[in-house]
This record gives C-alpha cells, structure tokens and sequence, in this order.
C-alpha cells in the first residue's frame, strides 16, 4: 500500500486533468453528435503554446495567451471544419475531425522540426516539489484535482443558471427543435466549442507541468483516454466526464503501480469496449433512441 | 451483356498495360531505385485501402481498426519467415526466440529452393490473414453491434490493445517485444507485388460484385430496409469485417515485407488515419478510386513533392520554407480541401470503366 501511494496521488492528479479535457468531448458530443477527435490536439498546442510563450514573456502575460490562442483555435477548428458540413452525414464529419487532428499533428512538427519542445521554464509556485504522506511530488498534483472540481462547479452553474447554458441544454436535446425555438444554434456551438478548448488549455497546462517535454503526438492519448473517460461517464454528461476521467486516472496509474506501464492504456480501451458492450449509456447517461 | 463485354475488355487491356509497364520498369531500373520503391509501397497502400473502402465505403462501418490488423499480418509474417540461423541475431535479448522454423526453408526442403521460398513466403502472409481475420471475429462480437462512431472509437481502442500486447516483454519469445523484426526475406521486384495485390483486389471486386457485395451496399444505404429485405444483418457486418481484415492484415504482411523491418510502434493510429485519408481522396465507395488515390499519394509524398522537404522546389530555393515537415503540412492542407469541398474525392462511387462509358456516351449523342 505505501508503495502504491504516490500512483494513487499521481492517479487523482491525472484523472483532473483528464476531466477538464472530458469535459470539452462531452459538450460537442452532446450537442452535434460528433467525436471531436482533433480535441486532443488542441490539447496538445495548448502544451506547445506554453512551451513558447512562457520562455519569450513573463507568467502574467503568458498564460492569458495560451488560453486565448487554445480557444481561438477551437473556435475556428469548428468555424472552417465541422459548420460547413452541418447538413452532411455524421460520417462526413468524422472524417473531417481526423483530417484536421492529422492537419494540426503535421503543421505542428512542422514548426517544431518533430522535436519534443522541453518545458524549460514550467510554471513557478505549482512545479515546486513538496513532501506528501511521505511521498515526493510536484505541487500540481494536489492543486488539480481542486482547481477540475472549482471550474467544473462553475462550468454546472452556467450551464444551469444562464440563458446561453439553457441555450446549449436545448440544443443537446434536440437540435432541430431548439433551432426552431430561435436558438442562435451557431453560437452555442461555438460557445461549446470556446468553453471546450478553455477547459482544455488549463488542462494542458497542468498536465506538461508534470512532464519533461512537449511532442506533437502527446495529444493523442490523453485525447483518446478523455473520450473515454467521457463516455465510460455518459457521453454528454458533464459531472459523468469528471467522474469517469477520475476513475480512469485512478486505474491507470494503480496499473504502472503493478508494474504493467505496457497495459496502461490497454486497459483504458479495454474499460471502453467492456462498457459500450455492457451499458453503453454509460454510469450518468442518459438513454438514446434512434430515430428511424 | 454487352456492357459486360466492354468491361472485361478494358480491365483485360488495363492489366496487361499494367503489367507491361511494372515488368519493362523491373527489367530497366534496380530494384533500389525509388520508382520500384513508389510501386511496391503505393501496391501496398492500394491493397490496404481497397480492403477498408470495402467496410467503411460498402459496408458503411466506419472502423478504424486497420493498424492494428495489418500489425498482426506483418507480425506473422516477419516471424515465419526469418530465416532460422538470423534468428539468434534477431532474437538477441530472447535466446533466438520460440519458433525455430521458417515458412520458406520449410517449403525449400520439399519444392526446391526458389519455389519453395516464395510458397513460403505467401503462406506466411496467409497465415498473416487469417490470424487477423480470426481476431476480426473474436473483436466482431462484441464491437459489430455498436453504431457509426462507437464502433470506430471502439475499433481503434483494440488497435491500441493488440499494439500494447505485441509491445509487452512476456510475449517476446515470439514478437520480440519492442525490439525490431529484421533480415526477413522480400521480393525483388516490383512486378510480383502488383500481381499479388492485383490477384487480392480482383477478389474484393468478385466479393463486391457478387449477392454479398449486394447486401452489403444495401446495408450501408439503409439498415432497416435491408433488414425489412431479408438480410442478416449480423451474418453480413461480421463477413464484411472479417473479410476487410483478412486483406488488411495480408497487406500488413506486404508492408512489412516492402519496409524490411516491423516494430510495433509503427502501426499507430496514424496509420489508419492515412489509409482512411486515402480512402477519402480516392472517393468512398469506389475500388479503382482508392488505388488511384493510393499511387497518387505515396508518388507525390515519396518523389514528387521530396523537394518541400529538403530546401529545393521547382527550382526555388528556400531552405527556411522547405524544411522537414512541409511536404506532410501542405498534404494536409490538400487532404482538408477535398474534405472540406470535394466530399466525393476522385471517383465519388464511380469505377473507372463507368466514367469511360459515360463519356462514350455522350460522344454518340449528337449523332443520332
């Protein structure tokens, strides 16, 4: 067990920032039914982003820019990819998200040359070592899971107490009706989309806190383990995304514990499959009928 | 029947003009030189997407599971194949590894030793499609009954699992853990890869063209009224990934032959990205479409557009602009426009013999 403590540590750490960018999955799927699978990519120049602007300027000035250039970039991701294929068949889109998460991948090595960018100046205060129950760590750790649950308490309270949260609310119901009801669906999505890639640029920032160096596939997994995390909790359910990415980081870090890093993301495909097979709503969502 | 004539006619001609030109390129140029590279790898890709445009084109399943079966092919492949005193060099960290035979020598000892090594070596990527279309089944299961991104996300996650399997230690004895697979025997020419892919894809278009390859497109139109029409949904799904898999996997095998090494690190997601954006370029829904798309990839990204890579294009001179990674960012700018625009890519769901007809007949038009 004493062991095993700091990966449970490390799990909850992970699992916080696999909620924030669960959470930007869950939203777009909850309202377009689309997989956004160039969202851990976003993620990914996020990382970048912070590499670059916080060695070239001070933290104050740094910071604000990578959330401004991440939520640029996935507003205008949805903007020039996904709204012009609005009427065409979900297919069509899906394509369309890979194309851009290959786009993005291949822009960024690019102007990275395909090297991993070191995080040669992390952010100061939470990349401090601190001792916890006897176990080493960086300070992140225990400030994400605090800072995921605060931003998750506020993300509820929009979507449940403003006018453009019961906008994206009725639009998740039913997209036809909502437009009909004079919903400016447009900007929900778009919305969707700003409030997605915020969550996920704070997200990464914690995230390559914890690691030495940023590379143009370090999207990918944590991209794929979020989407995960999102419908192991109920797609389109934001308290199912935070839940299921904890439980995710919990496992999978418990897992290299044991010594199986090999299976480590195995096991969150695994989960994936056990539970489209077995309860393929997830643990909050909610049933789906296809309409003929 | 006429019709008929015409196109067994033209695919008559087009083979044996095919054939020609890969023959008359094996005998001019060595087998080192790039074109027979741009061949072997673009027969390859051709195979590879042809096999997913059957699921994702014809069936309507959208998976995204290739990688992983074209691991497995190319696995069974380099372990059946590695000749048997190489396999203490291979094998290095694991005693020489567990099998201590090979498909060609096997098949030398009792056919002679040019025959029987290249029986050997297409048993080995038999052996390679079958493994991958057993494991089509056991994954079919579970995952066939899931919907349009479900399914793909789900497919992709058992290409991740079987990577993590072949990455893992224990099983090293065999796939050689994350180690490299090497020194495994290739055919020189180009001309045996496009004859083999070319037999391979002729039985996908048998497959498509048959009562199968029916029910499967109604499938994809139209699920509940392909059901209302009598067909077994499930049966048919199953038999389309299945088979799609096969010929994944006996491209792997093929890919692994043309690159001369396998690592499992290679058959990321990525992988099935680029065949998908292959697809899509080619026209979903057509077969003559993927393999035109596939050559027109792999020409440009492996000859043609080398330059944006290196400094030098077209004669300007830019080492600031042409740098590693331009040629793959301009491709995925191209790649989004045809997204973005051109939904139906090169062909739409037209093959080639259609659009020759097409155009005969509106040359016969004003003459009447």
């Amino acid at each position: 067990m004493g062991q095993l403590l700091p990966y449970l540590i490390n799990g909850v750490s992970v699992g916080g920032q696999y909620a924030l960018i669960a959470i930007g999955y869950t939203l777009v799927y909850g309202i377009l039914r689309l997989i956004n699978f160039a969202h851990g990519d976003v993620f990914m120049v996020a990382g970048l982003v912070m590499v670059y602007a916080t060695s070239a300027m001070p933290m104050y000035l740094a910071l604000p820019l990578v959330l401004v250039i991440t939520v640029l970039l996935g507003f205008t991701i949805e903007r020039v990819a996904y709204k012009p294929l609005r009427t065409a068949p979900r297919m069509s889109v899906m394509i369309s998200a890979i194309g851009v998460s290959y786009l993005i991948q291949n822009l960024a090595f690019y102007f990275t040359g395909g090297i991993p960018q070191p995080v040669t100046t992390p952010i100061p205060w939470i990349s401090e070592n601190i001792s916890l129950l006897g176990a080493s760590t960086k300070r992140v750790t225990l400030v994400t899971p605090v800072l995921t649950i605060l931003l998750v308490l506020v993300l509820v309270y929009l979507i449940n107490h403003t006018r453009m949260g019961m906008a994206m609310r009725a639009a998740a119901k039913d997209f036809e009706t909502a437009q009909l009801m004079g919903i400016k669906i447009n900007s929900v999505i778009s919305m969707t989309f700003v409030i997605g890639s915020f969550l996920a640029a704070v997200g990464s920032m914690l995230y390559f806190t914890n690691y030495p160096s940023v590379g143009i596939t370090s999207g990918g997994m944590p991209g794929l383990k979020a989407f995960v995390a999102a419908v192991f909790g109920g797609i389109g359910s934001i308290p199912g995304a935070v839940v299921g990415a904890f439980i995710i980081g919990l496992c999978e870090e418990v897992i290299k514990g044991l010594g199986y890093t090999t299976f480590s993301d195995a096991f969150t495909f695994a989960l994936l499959i056990v539970v489209l097979c077995v309860k393929p709503t997830g643990l909050f969502g909610e049933k789906v009928t296809d309409k003929v | 029947m006429k019709k008929q004539n015409q196109n067994l006619v033209f695919l008559a001609v087009l083979l044996v003009v095919i054939l020609g030109a890969s023959i008359a390129v094996d005998a001019a140029l060595p087998s080192y030189h790039i074109a027979i590279k741009v061949i072997k790898k673009a027969t390859v890709y051709a195979l590879v997407a042809v096999s997913m445009n059957l699921l994702n084109g014809f069936t309507g399943l959208f998976s995204l599971g290739q990688a992983g079966f074209m691991l497995l092919g190319a696995f069974s492949y380099g372990v059946l194949t590695i000749p048997v005193d190489k396999r203490a060099g291979v094998y290095q960290y694991f005693d020489g590894g567990a099998i201590k035979f090979s498909l060609p020598e096997v098949f030398a000892g009792f056919l002679g030793d040019s025959l029987g090594s290249v029986v050997g070596m297409l048993a080995a990527l038999l052996v390679g499609g079958l493994l991958a279309a057993l494991m089509a089944w056991l994954i079919g299961l579970p995952v066939l009954r899931l919907k349009s991104d479900y399914l793909a996300i789900a497919t992709l996650g058992f290409a991740e699992i079987l990577r993590a399997f072949f990455q893992w230690n224990a099983l090293g004895p065999i796939t050689n853990g994350s180690n490299l697979l090497k020194s495994y025997p290739d055919f020189a020419h180009a001309t045996s890869y496009i004859i083999l892919a070319g037999a391979l894809v002729a039985l996908i278009l048998l497959l498509i063209n048959s009562t199968y390859g029916r029910a499967f497109k109604a499938i994809r139109d139209d699920e509940v009224a392909a059901e209302a029409m009598g067909i077994n949904l499930a049966k048919h799904k199953r038999m389309a990934f299945i088979i799609s898999s096969f010929f994944a996997g006996v491209g792997g095998g093929m890919l692994a032959m043309y690159n001369g090494t396998i690592a499992a690190a290679s058959f990321k997601s990525t992988m099935t990205y680029e065949i998908l954006l292959i697809v899509v370029i080619g026209g979903i829904g057509s077969i003559s479409g993927s393999i035109i798309a596939s050559f027109l990839y792999i020409f440009s990204s492996e000859w043609l557009l080398r330059g944006l890579d290196s400094g030098v294009f077209l004669g300007i001179e830019a080492p600031g602009v042409f740098k590693n990674g331009f040629r793959m960012a301009v491709f995925s700018v191209i790649i989004m426009v045809i997204v973005l625009f051109f939904r139906k890519g090169l062909m739409g769901d037209k093959e080639l013999p259609d659009l020759l007809r097409l155009r005969s007949r509106r040359k016969e038009a004003p003459s009447k």
